[in-house]
């Protein structure tokens, strides 16, 4: 008997281990899960928000301009003052000589008009304009081929810069020194207006839709010497 | 377990958001923006016309600016000398500006080292050395060297040590000084020698690089295209297969140093046939029976062919083609003509020249008037500086057996080692490079060893390096400046030299120190300089002509024309003198022997020129270090070309180490074998070998002129050495 009931004693036993162990194994697979989950909602926290914060950081332009105010003193839109020169270059940000053509003296009785005329124009000194459509050295882009040829209007890459009030912060990646204009605001790159992107895919999407194909005269095709110089 | 879960979790999160992606894009953007990558300045171009004074051609030249920035140095368009074209140091220019050789700011010696000082104290330190010497009665040996004699800023120099009591101004000689000897000697007055080289038929060049760097090397290059065009013949006379002689209608091989034998030979046989012009010689000449009687006795072809080398046959072909051309030229002066050379060589030429009738005539040689636009009232001189200048010249130019020459700087190590007059105790040294350009570099520094030297040199050279103080001067895109006259053009020119960017560094213009040393000494050396600073003075003093050359860079003398004019013979005689003072006695070739014993020294070392190398006190720029050819410098070897004959009989193989050791020196080179070169010569490349803090230009060859030795002209007290004795031994 006793040899029988030993038995079954150890039978018993043998089932409260393994159930122990299943209650075990349960817990672990939970935990496994937990932080698989844990991880997975922390990275996309990081690189959805956490990242594109800490990739910019956030600079003033070293003057406040209001372009909306400026155009509706000037005559001939955005080319009085980002115009072509002469020999068809394109002439960019304004220099100080072209400001101080107006702004020789304060005008009015704006704060920023008047830090503008003692840092600058009574110095002498370039404003150190952070410009947002900054392209890499490498990239070659002709403002008169699109804009004279073409004849694009300036909306279609810069969007409504004219109307804005003030000038948006500029975000400088940290890595690359470049404005988020380029990669667009919004970090996955989506875009809505063909403003928010200046990336070559941007262009080489416009260029396809325009079935442009004069930009290589030898092989009809979007070559890479034509912008990569 | 769950710290993996959490990673493996992590990564796939990450996976869904833009961060791989985007760190992967900002990464290859990153790469390309390594900072020791150049990037091209962006914005607006502009252009702005000046004259390149990088050697003695004066081209005009178009800068193409990208804002304040250079970045190309054109050829002017239209400009009389170079219309357009540009040589290949001119473009190497914009290096020049921003390279790092430039001395950026005044520089004292001091316990062997520089350091920094300020303009002032520059300015102050000038002064009081001046006033020291003076104090002393030692005002005559305050020197100065200079790398050009002609306008405003050697004059300032020049004004500066008169006031003071010295007339020991010297200018780095050149084979426009032999000419302007020639001419005084020949034709009498003071004037340069101009070269009607477009319209002449045939020339005979004596040496002469006319492809290498001589007179205005781009208007040279465009002479010879423009020959090539309209059929005109150019035999080339040397004893090497230069550029020049390559690009020839025939070449001469001629025994180094006796060009000028052969161009009295030549003008045997024209007189012998009777091809020369007897219109300029019976009516416009004297001497020409003595001249001729020496000629046809003395330099038969059979007697010239020993001498020379060259054929009897070829120098008969070649007088004849001379004679009977309609606008024949003969042109001398060695390679780029930085060594003068032997007056009686260019006397013999000029002779040929007046044989063949083409003296101002078209085609011809003209006498082009120096300029005259610097008029400035003579200054007081107070005790000191009569007494100065009462000593008169160190080296004797002016004088005796030199009289004339106007500058002997050459003769210095020897002033020193006689003691036969004061060596200079302070020596003032502006756009010139004595310790590398002048022969016998080692006599030269060891001549300047108790002289303090003040450099107003714009780069850190061999003769910088060891002044005692440095007053760097604006290179030549950042300051004014008045450029009289080009090497050999046929017309009087003056150009402006005008900045085209700021200074880029703490330098200042030469001719501001001189006049603010000048005020700082006061009295009446004050007075001598009435001009506020030096633009001011370059203003007054161009008058009339300031704005024109604002305008367009260069004006000219548009009815400047001496063709057929035979009144401007300012000799006694008033006429060509074939022979000086009518001298019966004269001897019309002597050869300059090179320096060291045969017998030592069995093969002859000799110079030569190239586009591709500048010899002068600017060293070559990067970029035109870039050019030379691997026949001349390999790594940072240099070659020396030997005949193969010459390299068997010393068992030299092509591409050997060898040591070459003249009387001067000894470097280690590499044997080149070039059948072009005659047999018993050594060639080497003049414009290697610098001793500078440029990585660029250091340690690359040899200077030529550690090896060479200076040969005093009888004639003129100018160095005539062509070559010097050498061996090759084995390394």
């Amino acid at each position: 008997m006793s040899t029988l009931d030993d038995q079954a004693k150890e039978s018993t036993d043998e089932a409260a281990v393994e159930s122990t162990e299943a209650i075990q194994d349960n817990g672990t697979g939970g935990y496994i899960i937990l932080f698989f989950i844990l991880g997975f909602i922390a990275s996309l926290l990081v690189g959805w928000i956490a990242f594109p914060m800490a990739l910019y950081s956030k600079k003033e332009q070293p003057v406040a301009f209001n372009h909306a105010l400026h155009m509706d003193e000037v005559e001939n839109g955005c080319e009085s003052c980002h115009f072509f020169r002469d020999d068809g270059s394109y002439s960019g940000v304004p220099k100080l000589e072209q400001c101080i053509e107006c702004h020789e003296e304060v005008q009015g009785d704006n704060e920023n008009e008047a830090h503008f005329v003692s840092e600058y124009v009574e110095k002498e000194r370039e404003v150190p304009w952070l410009i947002y459509s900054k392209q890499p050295d490498c990239v070659f882009f002709s403002h008169a081929a699109h804009v004279l040829k073409a004849k694009m209007d300036c909306v279609t890459c810069h969007g409504p810069v004219g109307e804005m009030e003030s000038l948006p912060v500029y975000e400088e990646n940290r890595i690359t020194g470049y404005s988020r204009e380029v990669w667009g605001k919004n970090i996955a790159g989506l875009k809505k207006n063909s403003w928010d992107r200046m990336k070559m895919d941007d262009c080489a999407d416009c260029h396809k839709e325009s079935n442009n194909k004069v930009t290589s005269v030898q092989t009809e095709k979007d070559a890479c010497f034509v912008c990569h110089k | 377990m769950s710290f993996l879960s959490f990673a493996v979790g992590g990564a796939a999160g990450t996976a869904l958001t833009p961060m791989p992606l985007k760190l992967m894009d900002d990464s290859s953007i990153w790469t390309q923006m390594w900072p020791w990558i150049p990037v091209p300045q962006d914005g607006e171009v502009s252009y702005e016309n000046s004259v390149c004074t990088l050697c003695p051609g004066h081209c005009g030249i178009t800068v193409k600016k990208v804002e304040n920035r250079v970045v190309k140095i054109e050829g002017m368009k239209g400009h009389p000398v170079n219309d357009g074209g540009i040589c290949l140091l001119g473009l190497a220019g914009v290096q020049l500006l921003y390279g790092s050789r430039r001395v950026k700011t005044p520089l004292k010696k001091v316990n062997g080292k520089f350091v920094k000082i300020s303009w002032d104290e520059a300015v102050t330190e000038v002064a009081s050395t001046i006033e020291t010497m003076r104090e002393k009665g030692d005002a005559h040996k305050i020197g100065c060297l200079s790398g050009t004699n002609r306008g405003t800023v050697p004059e300032l120099l020049k004004r500066l040590l008169w006031v003071c009591g010295s007339l020991n101004f010297f200018h780095m000689p050149s084979v426009q000084d032999s000419y302007e000897i020639t001419l005084r000697m020949m034709q009498g007055g003071s004037a340069m020698a101009g070269f009607d080289l477009e319209n002449s038929d045939h020339v005979i060049s004596f040496g002469s690089g006319i492809l290498d760097g001589w007179g205005s090397p781009v208007r040279m290059f465009r002479a010879h295209s423009l020959w090539r065009e309209k059929g005109a013949r150019f035999i080339q006379v040397e004893s090497r297969l230069s550029n020049t002689a390559a690009k020839a209608d025939k070449w001469v091989p001629v025994n180094p140093g006796t060009e000028g034998a052969l161009a009295l030979g030549i003008a045997a046989v024209i007189i012998d046939e009777s091809l020369y012009k007897t219109d300029f010689v019976d009516n416009y000449s004297s001497g020409f029976d003595s001249w001729k009687r020496q000629v046809t006795n003395n330099y038969t072809p059979e007697i010239v062919s020993k001498i020379t080398g060259v054929d009897k046959s070829l120098i008969l072909l070649t007088a004849r083609d001379f004679g009977r051309a309609k606008n024949p030229l003969a042109l001398c002066g060695r390679g780029e003509g930085s060594i003068p050379g032997s007056i009686k060589d260019f006397k013999a030429v000029h002779a040929l020249n007046a044989l063949v009738g083409n003296i101002n005539q078209q085609g011809g040689v003209w006498a082009i008037p120096e300029p005259d636009y610097i008029n400035w009232p003579e200054p007081t001189l107070d005790e000191a500086a009569s007494a100065g200048v009462s000593k008169g010249r160190i080296d004797g130019a002016g004088k005796g057996k030199y009289r004339l020459a106007q500058s002997l700087f050459n003769r210095l190590p020897e002033i020193v080692n006689s003691k036969a007059s004061s060596p200079p105790d302070v020596l003032f040294v502006s756009g010139a490079n004595p310790l590398y350009t002048i022969p016998d570099t080692v006599a030269m520094n060891e001549a300047l060893n108790n002289v303090k030297i003040i450099s107003f040199s714009s780069y850190m050279d061999e003769t910088a390096d060891k002044a005692d103080l440095i007053l760097p001067n604006h290179v030549f895109l950042e300051r004014y400046e008045d450029v009289p006259a080009s090497a050999g053009l046929n017309q009087p020119i003056t150009g402006l030299s005008k900045p085209v960017v700021s200074p880029q560094f703490n330098t200042r213009h030469v001719g501001d120190v001189i006049i603010q040393v000048a005020k700082k000494l006061g009295g009446h050396i004050g007075d001598a300089f009435p001009w506020s600073d030096y633009k001011t003075c370059l203003e007054e003093t161009l008058g009339d002509k300031w704005e024109a050359l604002n305008q367009t860079g260069f004006v000219t003398e548009a009815d400047f024309n001496p063709t057929n004019d035979m009144s401007g013979f300012k000799t006694d005689s008033g006429r060509f003198e074939f022979l000086e003072n009518g001298s019966v006695a004269e001897v019309l070739f002597s050869s300059v022997k090179p320096e060291g014993d045969e017998a030592s020294y069995p093969l002859t070392l000799v110079p030569f020129d190239s586009m591709r190398l500048t010899g002068g006190y600017i060293g070559n720029p990067p970029y035109l270090m870039k050019t030379v050819e691997d026949t001349v410098l390999k790594g940072n070897d240099v070659l020396v070309e030997v005949n193969p004959k010459t390299a068997s009989k010393y068992k030299l193989a092509d591409g050997e180490k060898a040591f070459l050791m003249t009387p001067k020196g000894k470097a280690c080179v590499k044997i080149y074998h070039y059948e072009g070169i005659k047999p018993g010569l050594i060639g080497l490349a003049r414009g290697l070998g610098h001793n500078v803090n440029d990585r660029f230009l250091a340690g690359k060859g040899v200077n030529v002129n550690q090896l060479m030795g200076s040969k005093e002209d009888t004639g003129s007290g100018l160095d005539a050495a062509w070559g010097i004795r050498a061996k090759l031994v084995k390394a």
